[in-house]
């Protein structure tokens, strides 16, 4: 089967339509919405595209991971101090960039898969490699070290050093959340895909059925963690500044988890409709906080919704969304 | 798909010091239906498991039709020949029965459209058909043990293990699937072996049965002589009737 009858495989022709509809809509958003609104539309770009590569290792393998800032902070880091020092364009350096993280993630998931760490303790082990991480960071002269690393703001359009403002950036962010959805639709649809979500179930009867276990889960650490590299690179670049303390955070790490979790962990559309949902709820309540003006109420108020949303959806939103819009069937 | 044959050479496997098998050995040839019966606890899931590759006998071999096979990975003994279905059945719950035995199929298949194909065949011959949209999870026990055979005989195995699969079973229920047992072996030559406490399907279908007692093998024979055979009367069977 060819790759586009692949990922267009049984999809309804009224889905086709609306995300063909969709697409159209959001190539045109730059031209219509103001300032304000393209940089919320970025924020659900972005993540919606973390969650997605995010969403491969949770959604389809089965493996938490509460440490994804470390590939995001590796790939911003690397892209950008090769564009710093010596002047290496990010699209060349997002190679390396996306080789660092692969790697760092095949040492994550080899320590823990091969030793068969699961669930809590495979988690606390990519939290614990985001963190040395961090503390590394602190103190590399070269990344900056604990006082960062600047890129200079330039006024003009540059796209081969990927400078310029919000459009540009939004229709790189854009390009890659579409094709992180094609990848992942792609991959589900494939033998590995179907071996991950046997893992999910329960690995070991799935080895019992001939899935190389480990094999496929580092296949999953590997993609998620190269996927998430590039958010970093365009994270890097789109903020121009990079700090051990925000780039390996565990509240990034956090944060990459969340439109997946509240949009419906293993769909191709949870991550874009929680990102919806979060951001969204984010802006509302900012807005919110000003009117009261109370200060930390924002958090309070998104806590709260988010509480509910795990309490009564907590399948996610996107499933319920499916079923009321009657597209349900195969959760996908 | 024909049998293999299955031998076991004083295979041996204890856990922090309790001998839990010891000094097994026997061998099931091409195409037979072999039964492994005991009391419980007595090491006949463990036996499975050094033959399914869960985990390697400290002592002695296993092989398939003269190849070693002790030793290697779960995947790799399915790779061999040997599908396997597990005591305490285990579903992908979260997936539909369909996709469940897919999931086996794609391990001789080329392609996912190629697998669907063969596990919708592989559905309608254990009865699953109308099943195969509900999610695994749904499925009462009867149609979970049925779903574990499915999802192993769509490996494509030359032997088959299957691990208490009429536990639970209503009699006419064991009946059905003693007769599909049966005929799948008439028909593909496929070689079997069983570990059973349901008597009425292990005198129905095994031509040779292995009595393993406290991690030891203590009697090996036909139905008949075993349900005779002293030492089992005194450990396993009791002195009731036996059909």
């Amino acid at each position: 089967m060819s790759l586009a009858r692949r990922l267009i495989a049984d999809a309804p022709p009224r889905t086709l339509w609306s995300l063909a509809v969709l697409l159209v809509l959001l190539l045109l958003a730059p031209m219509v919405l103001g300032k304000y609104w393209l940089s919320v539309l970025i924020l659900i770009l972005y993540f919606a595209y973390v969650g997605q590569a995010w969403n491969i290792m949770m959604g389809f393998a089965g493996q938490l991971s509460l440490g994804h800032a470390l590939y995001a902070g590796l790939g911003g880091y690397i892209a950008a101090g090769l564009f710093f020092h010596y002047g290496v364009g990010p699209w060349a350096g997002l190679f390396a960039a996306i080789a660092a993280a692969v790697l760092a993630g095949a040492i994550v998931g080899y320590l823990g898969f091969r030793f068969s760490l699961a669930g809590v303790y495979f988690a606390l082990l990519t939290i614990a490699f985001s963190e040395f991480t961090r503390i590394a960071f602190d103190h590399w002269t070269w990344a900056g070290g604990s006082g960062g690393l600047f890129l200079k703001v330039e006024s003009g359009i540059d796209i081969a050093n990927l400078r310029g403002g919000p459009p540009l950036f939004y229709y790189v962010i854009l390009a890659l959340a579409v094709g992180a959805f094609l990848l992942c639709r792609a991959l589900l649809e494939s033998r590995l895909g179907r071996y991950w979500l046997a893992i999910r179930e329960d690995a070991e009867a799935a080895q019992a059925v001939g899935v190389p276990v480990l094999r496929c889960k580092l296949a999953a650490i590997m993609i998620s963690a190269g996927l998430t590299a590039l958010a970093g690179v365009w994270n890097a670049f789109y903020y121009n500044n990079l700090f051990p303390e925000t780039a390996f955070a565990m509240g990034r790490s956090i944060e990459i988890t969340l439109a997946p979790i509240i949009g419906g962990l293993g769909t191709l559309f949870g991550p874009f409709v929680g990102a919806v949902v979060l951001t969204g709820l984010g802006e509302a309540f900012t807005d919110l906080g000003e009117a009261f003006g109370i200060p930390g109420i924002k958090q309070i108020f998104y806590g709260l919704a988010l509480l509910a949303i795990v309490i009564w959806r907590p399948a996610g939103v996107w499933p319920w969304l499916a079923g009321k819009l009657g597209v349900a069937g195969r959760p996908s | 798909m024909s049998g293999a044959r299955l031998d076991l050479d004083g295979v041996g496997k204890s856990f922090r010091g309790l001998r839990a098998v010891h000094d097994v050995s026997f061998s099931v040839p091409a195409g037979a239906i072999h039964a492994l019966i005991g009391p419980n606890g007595a090491g006949k899931t463990t036996i499975f498991n050094m033959i399914a590759g869960v985990f390697a006998p400290d002592a002695g071999s296993v092989s398939l039709d003269g190849q070693l096979i002790s030793g290697l990975r779960p995947d790799r003994v399915c790779d061999a020949g040997v599908g396997r279905t597990f005591q305490l059945v285990k579903p992908f719950k979260g997936l539909s029965v369909l996709e469940n035995v897919t999931i086996g199929a794609l391990h001789r298949k080329r392609s996912l459209a190629e697998a669907r194909d063969s596990a919708a065949a592989i559905l309608d011959r254990l009865g699953l058909q109308d099943r195969r949209h509900q999610l695994a999870e749904s499925l009462t026990l009867p149609d979970r043990k049925r779903l574990e055979v499915a999802r192993a005989l769509a490996t494509g195995p030359t032997l088959l293990l299957l691990d208490e699969v009429m536990a639970g079973l209503r009699p006419t229920e064991v009946d059905v699937m003693v007769a599909f047992l049966r005929e799948l072996n008439r028909q593909s030559g496929l070689t079997i072996l069983l570990i059973e406490h349901v008597m009425r399907a292990v005198m129905a279908l095994a031509t040779e049965v292995v009595v393993v007692s406290y991690g030891e093998k203590i009697a090996q024979g036909t139905p008949q002589e075993i349900s005779r055979h002293q030492a089992v009367l005194d450990v396993y069977l009791g002195e009731a009737e036996v059909e």
